[in-house]
């Protein structure tokens, strides 16, 4: 290289770096104010930012099956019911009326007048009807949400919806072919979203990144695994909503990075806060803490046909053994409730006579010496390699775990894996007690006992392989089950043996946590995940 | 020196060709399902089977892996599973976020490295070469997730001076053309932007740098020392020239060169920095983009991602010794 070039070279590089060092100098303010007006025009936007753990994955709401993309979808779609503020009861959405059968077979609903789409189609019962019609005439892999829930497609036997018909522009009527009592729960669910026929119609495949619903916001921009922005939707048919402008998501994987934006206001709202960082959160004067109703459940499961856990003492024992207010302390920051119940109490048909198993090492001891065990045995502890909101730190949560089966003379070896690996292996039944939760999708018993230890399900979300007659004809029973009181007796029963039966050892329900400025106001964090931000205003 | 230059590019294709055999076979013999973990913990098993069917998995291995690469002789990376978009499409994106920071990020390395190994050599056994030294030895070893944290944390929390994530102000988004932030902010005449997204880029290129930096400071005091001993250095000293001429112009010619080959395995190895990196400051780069492919079992993604990567790799050292014959005329390739 000649003298020239290294010259040139020199000169460039020291032309860039004093720009980085004049950029850096210039004065602190970054942009931090809320909806810096370029424009110098007087009245501020009002813009929120909200930090999250991960970016969208669609933003077709029948299409996504992940917790972020419904945290974006919740604010650009409605659904015909919705549920309650901050629980799962079931309120008006674009339907402002609905009237179930006695038998349970069919309902009517009445349609919210003078609402329109995003791209100005009105909304009308053909537009619901035309829905149902694209979901029931999918497959499992383009609507998973719809076969899981409705028991499949148009033409399979299992599928509970026979007709969704419209009479008239308002009225719109489901027939159904058995009764399905979580029918009206499952209605509220971010997935069946009504969506714009017109535009799903012209985008076909690509309608999940050219979103359209007659939510609050509308669709601006998605910049990939960074940003999607929405903004306030002036058409909106309640026209003192939404108070702000403006909503931009933000995918910031790191839960202290994620604070640390929040502490220095590049983020307004910060989901998924570690347990651990509460204190820090509610020290500082700029910030509130927020926290989101529980609606899951941690626990660690047993495999029941894995000797010597398919022996039921052997299971109780276990249960008898663990220290869970300990594990709760120490990791949740006590923002979690000892678990007694495969689900958490929120939800209905909570059965709370069940007294849950008492830590007692003694007791636990006696058990094992009932089942001819009183030496102790060998196992595999499998942890959690992430944290999930029912789970903040898997692997110390698992040393508690091992310490307190030692005690009783079990030897547990921690096991690991990375997530998809781990969830493979546990579902093939390859372990002898593992970690794991769940976070309900509608707020419905059935949602957590059916899903998670029926028969049915065994090879799919049954990984303790529990399997109980029983249990399984009530549960069933519950399914059609319509009147609500012996909805839950039902349920109240199942729990009982499931209890005496001890498939696992429930942890704990946890509270997520979530933290925002200070000035802002009426954000009420739903314990689905998913966000309803039309009245969130700053103060 | 063009033939040279053809001769590698063919010798590419073999070594390519057998990277996306070995990464083909090393993501499918890890288990998990993608369709599993696409669809979720939620799914049912017909739902699973269905996706299984659509994605071509239930293929034998050699036939998914003939359709990949006749995919990619046409110039198709494949189509992501879970977002069902081309690859082509998504990662120029990733990796224009990335290329942005990497750049950066060895910038700073190269400029604050080189120098301190110069003056660490130049003032051998003074206490700048042993503060330096020692501040390389720190360098090396910490860790980026700690010293993201860190430099987030004093920067931007108790001085506030910078931010802490991502790569613009969400509340002016920068409107991008080529992705290039700092090139979109020039070529659209906004330097109140190209002010922020550079503030942007000073954490992360820091933290990505330490590293890199380390490295180059030590390479480049044990290459000028020896350098330094040479003859010809005491003949130029003898001659009466000033130390910095002999430093910068005649010595730091010869030393450059296992410094540059230093700067070009650094460069490759960034991208592994880069996925912490891009996790801990919200970046949207293609090291992220990749690994969130892996935790999804996103074969196509995992794949192309992995093979574009090891392309701009392969090219990045054929650079490099292109750059040797230029600076060293005793090196020649014909």
């Amino acid at each position: 290289m000649n003298k020239k070039k290294l010259w040139l070279l020199a000169v460039l590089v020291m032309l860039v770096f004093s720009t980085i060092l004049a950029a850096c100098s210039s004065d602190s303010s970054d942009g931090n104010k809320d909806g810096e007006d370029k424009d110098g025009e007087s009245s501020e936007p009002k813009i929120l930012v909200f930090g999250r753990g991960g970016d969208s994955v669609s933003l077709d709401p029948a299409r996504a099956t992940d917790g972020e993309s419904f945290k974006v979808t919740q604010n650009l779609f409605e659904t015909l019911l919705n549920f309650g503020e901050q629980d799962t009861t079931i309120n008006e959405g674009l339907a402002t009326k609905w009237e179930p059968s006695e038998d349970g077979l069919t309902y009517t609903f009445t349609l919210r007048e003078g609402v329109k789409f995003h791209d100005g189609t009105d909304f009308n019962a053909e537009a619901v009807v035309k829905n149902f019609e694209r979901w029931s005439g999918g497959t499992e892999d383009q609507f998973p949400y719809y076969a899981s829930m409705f028991g499949g497609f148009k033409d399979d036997e299992s599928h509970v919806i026979k007709s969704v018909t419209a009479e008239g522009d308002y009225t719109v009527i489901f027939e159904l072919k058995r009764p399905q009592s979580p029918f009206l729960k499952n209605i509220a669910m971010s997935p069946f979203a009504i969506a714009s026929p017109k535009a799903f119609e012209e985008s076909g495949d690509k309608f999940g990144d050219n979103p359209v619903g007659t939510g609050p916001f509308t669709f601006v921009d998605w910049k990939k695994n960074d940003s999607i922005t929405i903004d306030k939707n002036a058409e909106y048919w309640d026209q003192e909503l939404p108070k702000l402008d403006k909503v931009i998501f933000r995918a910031i994987p790191d839960n202290s990075a994620r604070l640390n934006a929040l502490s220095t206001g590049e983020i307004d709202l910060a989901d998924g806060v570690n347990p651990t960082d509460s204190k820090t959160v509610t020290d500082n004067a700029d910030l509130q803490l927020y926290e989101r109703p529980s609606m899951n459940v941690g626990y660690l499961g047993l495999t029941n046909t894995r000797p010597p856990f398919d022996d039921v003492k052997v299971r109780q024992a276990v249960n008898h053994a663990i220290d869970k207010q300990s594990i709760i302390d120490a990791f949740f920051n006590g923002g979690a409730e000892i678990a007694k119940n495969p689900m958490p109490p929120s939800i209905s048909g909570y059965n709370d006579d069940i007294a849950g198993y008492e830590y007692d090492p003694e007791k636990a001891k006696a058990l094992l010496k009932e089942a001819g065990l009183e030496d102790g045995f060998e196992m595999e502890l499998w942890a959690m390699p992430v944290p999930r909101p029912y789970m903040p730190d898997g692997t110390k949560v698992a040393e508690v775990i091992q310490k307190n089966l030692a005690d009783i003379g079990i030897k547990a070896k921690i096991v690991s894996y990375e997530w998809a690996t781990y969830l493979e292996k546990t579902k093939n039944g390859e372990a002898d007690a593992f970690m794991l939760g769940w976070t309900g999708d509608n707020g419905d018993a059935d949602n957590f006992l059916y899903t998670l230890l029926d028969k049915d399900n065994i090879g799919s979300n049954n990984y303790a392989y529990y399997s109980n007659d029983e249990v399984h004809d009530i549960l069933i029973d519950a399914q059609s089950e319509v009147d609500e009181d012996k909805r839950n007796e039902l349920y109240a029963q199942a729990q009982e043996i499931i209890f005496e039966e001890a498939p696992w050892v429930p942890l704990a329900h946890s509270t997520p946590l979530l933290a925002g400025k200070a000035n802002l106001v009426d954000f009420t964090p739903h314990p689905t995940g998913s966000d309803r931000l039309n009245k969130v205003d700053f103060k | 020196m063009l033939h040279y230059i053809g001769k590698r590019l063919w010798q590419l294709i073999p070594v390519l060709l057998g990277m996306t055999f070995v990464v083909f076979m090393i993501i499918r013999a890890i288990p998990g399902d993608p369709a599993q973990v696409i669809l979720g913990q939620q799914a049912s098993e017909s739902a699973i089977l269905a996706l299984r069917t659509k994605l071509g998995l239930d293929n034998p291995w050699y036939i998914q892996y003939f359709d990949y690469l006749m995919g990619l002789f046409k110039g198709d990376l494949g189509e992501s599973m879970r977002t069902m978009n081309p690859v082509s499409d998504e990662i120029w994106g990733y990796l224009a976020a990335t290329f942005e920071l990497s750049l950066f990020a060895i910038l700073i390395a190269i400029i604050v490295g080189v120098n301190a190994g110069i003056i660490s050599a130049w003032f051998q056994n003074s206490w700048f070469d042993y503060t330096a030294m020692i501040l390389a030895l720190v360098g090396v070893s910490m860790p980026i997730f700690w010293l993201g944290l860190m430099l987030q944390y004093i920067f931007g929390i108790e001085l506030g001076i910078l931010p802490t994530t991502g790569r613009e102000e969400v509340r002016t988004p920068v409107e991008s053309i080529t992705n290039l932030y700092v090139l979109d902010t020039i070529m659209q005449g906004r330097f109140d932007q190209l002010s922020t997204v550079l503030k942007h880029l000073v954490l992360p290129g820091i933290a990505l740098a330490t590293i890199p930096m380390a490295i180059i400071a030590r390479m480049t005091r044990s290459s000028m020392l020896e350098v330094m001993r040479s003859d010809y250095v005491r003949t130029a000293r003898a001659k009466g020239q000033k130390m910095f001429w002999v430093v910068y112009k005649h010595a730091l010619k010869n030393a450059i060169i296992p410094v540059l080959t230093i700067i070009g395995l650094q460069m490759g190895m960034l991208l592994g920095g880069a996925i912490l990196t891009e996790t801990i400051f919200g970046w949207p780069g293609v090291g992220r983009y990749i690994y969130e492919a892996i935790n999804f079992r996103d074969y196509p993604v995992i794949q192309s991602g992995i093979l574009v990567v090891a392309f701009i790799f392969v090219m990045i050292n054929l650079v490099i010794d292109v750059l040797y014959s230029l600076i060293d005329p005793r090196i020649k390739y014909d």
